[in-house]
């Protein structure tokens, strides 16, 4: 009898990538992110995360190394909501589902679930521009869902919006990863956000991104960006940023 | 219910307490006019200056600064209307000159959209194509008639080329133009939600354009309606029907000159009603969808 051990969600190995001729933008970077866990990867400009993002979902492919990712597709956020305004808040959710051959009798409940979700059930009707910036970037977290991806990749969702509703979306977020068990990888420059929210937090170096240095965040939630604990972990992981960030100006 | 989890507990009520006040407080309020206070506003200004310039139009006629004959006055002008009109060239010429006009508007429509779709998304296209397309909306489609005349004779055909040569360049680049407003991340969007090919073109990329298309459909109608006319004004025959530039370049040979006010005043008049009634709300309701705002006419 065979034994199957379940690997991880994503999986990433010896990932390199350059555009033509410049140097490497990512540099041998080996990730894993277990099933149900949120993965912060935290590095200043420069570090490649938006192109390792855009590597695990497949839209660029890498010059060397490998991405596999359990289930298939995952789904992703961009930092802009990205609605399509031609669309109603539901459409715009429909039409993920739609791409994916969902029905049409089922995607209208499917839609409506996953707005209730975001609870949002009340502005399903309502045209993108009429939306505020969190109530887009909640129904363009439905659109993600709707993917039935239960990876989710997110490149700074939240770093565009004020810092209330930031700190709302942060909770959550954290919610309904919990409900739907999701797996979660998250980019973002923002240390306390990535210990607001992570499991574990990935420093990455820049020019060329590296994995300098791992660490495990062991607070449970729910969790306050406020609290001693964040602030705390926050401090050592800004200090190993700093002397990261220190080593570009000597170099010059 | 496992989507929805557990929603009796007290911390996720006061979450969502917290998400509505903040969705309340952001959102915009949308204040409504009625549309009658709305059409109300937008018409009587440039009523208002019309009556002005005919005012100013009565006075100048009645100084004689300008010879009669030259300058005939507002009422002479509107009696001319009436006479074209009871005698039924007024309609038939308007008739005529717009069921051509639609005819090559249509043809236009049905030439430059797989055009500017080419020429938008091939870049060999768009490196040869493109520079000439945008060039040809430069040349005023007046030049052609010659050529149409040499080529096609005083022919049904001469007109509708010219009309074809006016329109066409503006709406496909109208539609290059839209293809090109469409941002990159939406593209990347559509890919992550699994569009690709066809679906992406459907469900993306010429949704995203159409604000730009509909610009160029309504810039394409007030080509076409020019070159409609330059055509008409300059290729006349007994063959071809009345239409509304011949019947101005009729008057013209009878030394009418109400009968040439009353000819341009019809020509203005139709291009305007064309717009009102079929780009303007058009382009208006497809950026109000947006929520963007229309350029007023």
């Amino acid at each position: 009898m065979q034994v199957v051990e379940a690997g991880p969600a994503v999986a990433v190995r010896g990932l390199t990538k350059r555009f033509g001729a410049a140097p490497n933008v990512l540099e041998d970077v080996s990730l894993a992110v277990a099933e149900g866990e949120f993965l912060c990867i935290l590095g200043a400009s420069g570090c490649g995360k938006s192109t390792l993002l855009g590597l695990v979902a497949d839209l660029d492919q890498p010059t060397a190394g490998s991405v596999e990712v359990l289930g298939g597709k995952p789904s992703l956020m961009f930092q802009e909501p990205a609605l399509f305004p031609w669309l109603t808040a539901r459409e715009n959710v429909e039409l993920a589902l739609r791409l994916k051959g969902v029905g049409k009798q089922d995607r209208r409940e499917r839609a409506r679930d996953l707005l209730e979700l975001v609870r949002l059930k009340d502005a399903g009707t309502k045209r993108v521009h009429e939306l505020s910036g969190g109530m887009r970037q909640r129904v363009a977290m439905a659109r993600a869902l709707a993917q039935d991806s239960h990876v989710l990749l997110m490149d700074e969702p939240f770093a565009a919006l004020d810092a209330i509703t930031r700190d709302v979306l942060h909770e959550e977020l954290v919610r309904i990863r919990e409900s739907q068990k999701l797996t979660v990888l998250f980019v973002t420059h923002n240390v306390r956000e990535a210990v607001r929210l992570g499991d574990r937090v990935v420093l990455l170096s820049s020019r060329p991104g590296r994995v300098v240095k791992e660490y495990d965040v062991n607070i449970g939630q729910p969790r306050r960006i406020e609290s001693p604990e964040v602030a705390a972990l926050s401090v050592a992981i800004t200090d190993d940023l700093r002397s990261e960030i220190r080593r570009h100006g000597g170099q010059s | 219910m496992s989507l929805l989890g557990d929603r009796s507990s007290g911390p996720a009520d006061d979450l969502a307490q917290l998400e509505a006040g903040l969705d309340a407080l952001e959102s915009q309020r949308e204040q409504k006019t009625s549309r009658l206070r709305k059409a109300w506003a937008a018409t009587w200004p440039p009523l208002v200056f019309l009556a002005l310039l005919v005012g100013v139009w009565q006075l100048v006629y009645n100084a004689k600064v300008v010879d009669p004959v030259r300058l005939p006055s507002p009422s002479d002008t509107v009696n001319s209307l009436k006479d074209q009109f009871n005698a039924g060239d007024l309609q038939k010429a308007s008739w005529n000159s717009v069921r051509r006009g639609a005819l090559g508007f249509l043809a236009s429509l049905a030439i430059a959209t797989p055009l500017g779709l080419l020429v938008g998304r091939v870049k060999p296209v768009r490196r040869a194509v493109g520079p000439i397309l945008s060039g040809l909306q430069s040349l005023p489609s007046v030049a052609w008639v010659p050529a149409a005349i040499l080529w096609f004779g005083l022919s049904d055909t001469t007109i509708y080329f010219v009309v074809l040569m006016g329109a066409v360049p503006s709406i496909a680049n109208g539609m290059v133009s839209g293809l090109d407003q469409v941002p990159p991340l939406f593209l990347r969007v559509g890919r992550v939600l699994g569009a690709r090919g066809l679906a992406s073109a459907r469900h993306v990329l010429l949704p995203a354009a159409l604000p730009g298309y509909v610009g160029g459909l309504r810039q394409g109608w007030a080509f076409s309606w020019r070159s409609l006319m330059a055509a008409e004004l300059i290729a006349r025959s007994p063959d071809l029907g009345l239409g509304v530039g011949q019947l101005l370049d009729l008057s013209r040979q009878n030394l009418d000159t109400a009968g040439v006010f009353a000819g341009i005043i019809s020509i203005l008049v139709i291009g305007i009603a064309v717009e009102l009634c079929v780009f303007a709300p058009l382009e208006r309701q497809v950026l109000r969808r947006r929520g963007l705002v229309a350029a007023t006419v």
